[in-house]
């Protein structure tokens, strides 16, 4: 090479500098971020000014807060001695009296200590799932904790729960062995086979004979029903129970998203693969299913769920409308999923299928082991949005006659002390929702975060 | 080009009687597009062959129809004496015997460089993890990244990854290893690194199809070397012979065009 006539050789190289000194302090910060332009100073001026009205009703409207009344003229005489007529002051005294109310609804009092067990349990269960930090030996909680939950929220007899579990036990039995030997899909068919098979019709026959089949599990799970019933008779080991429609409150909408939330998931996933699946009719099943339910409103499917299925499920059935309400949530949300997941597993080079393909793992190895790891973590921000979306939907259980926290403010509103009350109410409730959806949102932020580790 | 071999370090390597794949008469159209033409190619076990041709020639599509990533239409292709029909369990063993290594490495990125390597062994062979960690580790270091084992894929730089992606179809003790353009989204100072331990492989008798443009690995240790056009095998030589007595126009026009620089 010959060298050009301007060329120009470094003969020593050089040395890393710090980065120049970043001028600090507050009034250089708010310079730069509030003051930086005309328009940026007018917008920072105009957001104060409404920020400091908004304050100023809302501070000292809820720090003259009367906490102790009897009914909500007896708020305003209080008031009305203390501050002057006219100043305006909340109504806490309502809170004060009806928190249970709006926490557990028509639950009986005495009996407050089983849901608060209940969610003891539940946290117990779920934190080491959520915080990999904790020792993996806690999940052996899982298997058993919905049933002892379920317990201890509707009580009754010990050996419901205790047949309905041997009864997934021997399902799940025949799902691994003959999944093993014969491949997943196999092992599904022969699952719900077992189910249909073994359990709807000896159940039946039992409750033809018997007649012991009373509850709505007993309908579900009709063997373990009947021989639930007769094993209390042998072995009476019950709690009080508690009827659905004394549930109510928070309690009952966090019953019900929490579910929603649990069983939608796996929901989810399934329709999700099932519309990329290259069978035809898994795929055209799948994609009607997630259209067909995503383009009614959740209210109507509520209706359909609370009036309909009466016509559709054999006569004599008491299917609670607790779960079917449930149902419909869980299969709503999992419609909404199912697009979400799809998104990811769309963003998902194709190259991963292929690394997967190439080293010989069948189709649900390579699902659950490389494509949905990935294609979940890409759509964890769709997830928590329809998640808290659809925990705040719980809302609606009202309309079909579940007294949701709305649903109790109405008719603590249809009480003559506190008619006329509506500002506290809804504070307390929102209050109540913004907790657990703003956790959902923060947890999904740590989520994300720690799963950012992978950066490609 | 690297000056990572020379055609007087080829060593002398075996190759066996035993046919590893045996490719007949076979097409495959993608729609309307006829993209293999007539294709037939035996391949004896220890043999190393080189395929290379212009881009969008077919050879990527070839040696995926190997392990069923892509289906052929018409046809036979026999590997390790097993016929790949559309039998899902015939596909997968063909696919637990056959180690391939992709242009952009694909790893897994959510899981460890040990995880991607014992992900196979232990999922589809059943080895228990602690073996499968022994052996992950052997070819590891036999990739020369050992001390790697714990950090993920986006923490190593591409050639490393390339290793890696090696040892982990490595792991699975295949009998035939192919290659698609493991090299070209290198940086020229990583391929040498990856040549000199497909080198090694090639040393210990692997079965190797290798579809690269890197002459100097092709001179060092192909058997035969393959050059395809149009979907079609074209000429097909022992490298000597090949590259300096190419017999067609297009691999002469081919030849000229890659090596002229
Ligand atoms: N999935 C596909 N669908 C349609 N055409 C394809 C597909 N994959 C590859 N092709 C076409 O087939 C031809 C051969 O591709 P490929 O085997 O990748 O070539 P090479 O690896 O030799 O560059 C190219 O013309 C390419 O455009
Ligand atoms: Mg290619």
């Amino acid at each position: 090479m010959t060298e050009p006539a301007t060329g120009f050789v470094r003969t020593e190289m050089l040395d890393p500098l710090a980065p120049p000194e970043r001028a600090g302090g507050p009034l250089v910060w708010l310079r730069a971020n509030l003051f930086s332009s005309w328009l940026n100073a007018i917008l920072t001026v105009i957001s104060l000014y409404v920020v400091w009205r908004v304050l100023a009703t809302v501070v000292p409207w809820a720090a003259n807060g009367i906490w102790d009344a009897t009914s909500l003229s007896n708020c305003r005489e209080i008031r009305d001695e203390l501050y002057g007529p006219g100043v305006p002051g909340a109504c806490w005294a309502v809170i004060h009296d009806r928190w249970r109310q709006l926490l557990f609804g028509f639950y009986p009092k005495a009996l407050y200590w089983r849901p608060i067990l209940a969610l003891a349990i539940f946290v117990v269960t779920v934190l080491p799932f959520l915080v990999p930090a904790l020792p993996r030996r806690l999940m052996w909680m899982a298997p058993v904790a919905p049933f002892a939950i379920f317990w201890l929220l509707w009580g009754g007899s010990v050996w419901t729960p205790v047949l309905a579990m041997a009864g997934l036990a021997v399902i799940w039995g025949v799902w691994s062995s003959v999944g093993d030997r014969h491949g997943a899909f196999a092992g599904w068919v022969a699952g719900i086979v077992a189910l249909v098979v073994i359990f709807l019709p000896v159940g039946r026959a039992f409750d033809a004979v018997l007649g012991t089949g009373e509850t709505w599990l007993d309908a579900l799970f009709p063997l373990a029903g009947n021989i639930g019933a007769l094993l209390e008779r042998a072995l009476p080991a019950s709690i009080q129970s508690v009827i659905t429609r004394e549930f109510g409150g928070f309690e009952l909408s966090f019953i019900i998203g929490v579910a929603g939330i649990i069983l939608s998931l796996p929901l989810g996933i399934l329709l999700a693969l099932g519309r990329q699946s290259h069978l035809l009719v898994v795929r055209v099943l799948s994609v009607s299913f997630i259209e067909i339910i995503r383009g009614v409103p959740l209210i109507v499917w509520l209706f359909t769920a609370s009036l309909l299925l009466n016509y559709f499920l054999p006569p004599g059935t008491n299917f609670d409308l607790m779960l079917r309400v449930i149902i419909m949530v869980t299969i709503f949300a999992g419609a909404y999923l199912a697009e979400v997941i799809r998104g990811g597993l769309a963003a998902l080079p194709k190259g991963q299928y292929e690394a997967a393909d190439a080293l010989g793992l069948d189709y649900w190895k390579s699902m659950r082991l490389i494509i949905l790891p990935q294609a979940l973590k890409i759509s964890i921000p769709g997830i928590v949005n329809t998640f808290i979306a659809m925990f705040k939907d719980t809302t609606l259980v009202m309309f079909v006659g579940l007294l949701d926290p709305l649903g109790l403010s109405n008719s603590i509103r249809a009480d003559q002390s506190w008619n006329g009350i509506y500002w506290e109410l809804f504070l307390f409730i929102g209050a109540l929702f913004f907790v657990v959806c703003f956790g959902m949102s923060r947890y999904s932020m740590y989520l994300e975060h720690r799963l950012a580790r992978d950066r490609r | 080009m690297t000056d990572t071999a020379t055609a007087d370090t080829a060593p002398l390597m075996q190759v066996s009687d035993e046919i590893a794949i045996e490719i007949e008469a076979m097409n495959k159209w993608y729609g309307n597009f006829h993209v293999l033409r007539d294709i037939n190619l035996t391949v004896r076990r220890g043999e190393r062959i080189v395929i290379c041709g212009p881009s969008g020639s077919g050879k990527s599509t070839l040696i995926r129809c190997i392990n069923r990533l892509e289906e052929h239409q018409s046809g036979r292709i026999t590997v390790d004496g097993t016929e790949l029909s559309s039998d899902i369990k015939n596909i997968d063993r063909i696919r637990s015997e056959v180690g391939m290594v992709f242009q952009h490495f694909n790893l897994f990125p959510h899981l460890t460089i040990l995880e991607n390597c014992t992900l196979a062994p232990i999922w589809v062979r059943g080895v228990p993890r602690r073996e499968a960690e022994e052996t992950a580790m052997q070819f590891l270091e036999k990739v020369r990244i050992p001390e790697q084992s714990q950090k993920y894929p986006g923490q190593l730089s591409g050639g490393q990854q390339q290793r890696v992606a090696i040892a982990r179809a490595l792991c699975m003790k295949p009998r035939i290893m192919l290659f698609d353009e493991p090299t070209s989204a290198l940086d020229p100072e990583m391929i040498k690194e990856v040549l000199d331990t497909m080198i090694e492989l090639a040393e210990e008798g692997m079965t190797m199809l290798c579809v690269t443009h890197e002459m100097g690995f092709a001179q060092a240790v192909a058997n035969r070397v393959i050059f395809m056009d149009q979907g079609q095998i074209v000429e097909e030589n022992e490298p000597r012979e090949f590259f300096s007595n190419p017999q067609s126009e297009r691999t002469k026009l081919f030849l000229s065009q890659i090596l002229d620089h």
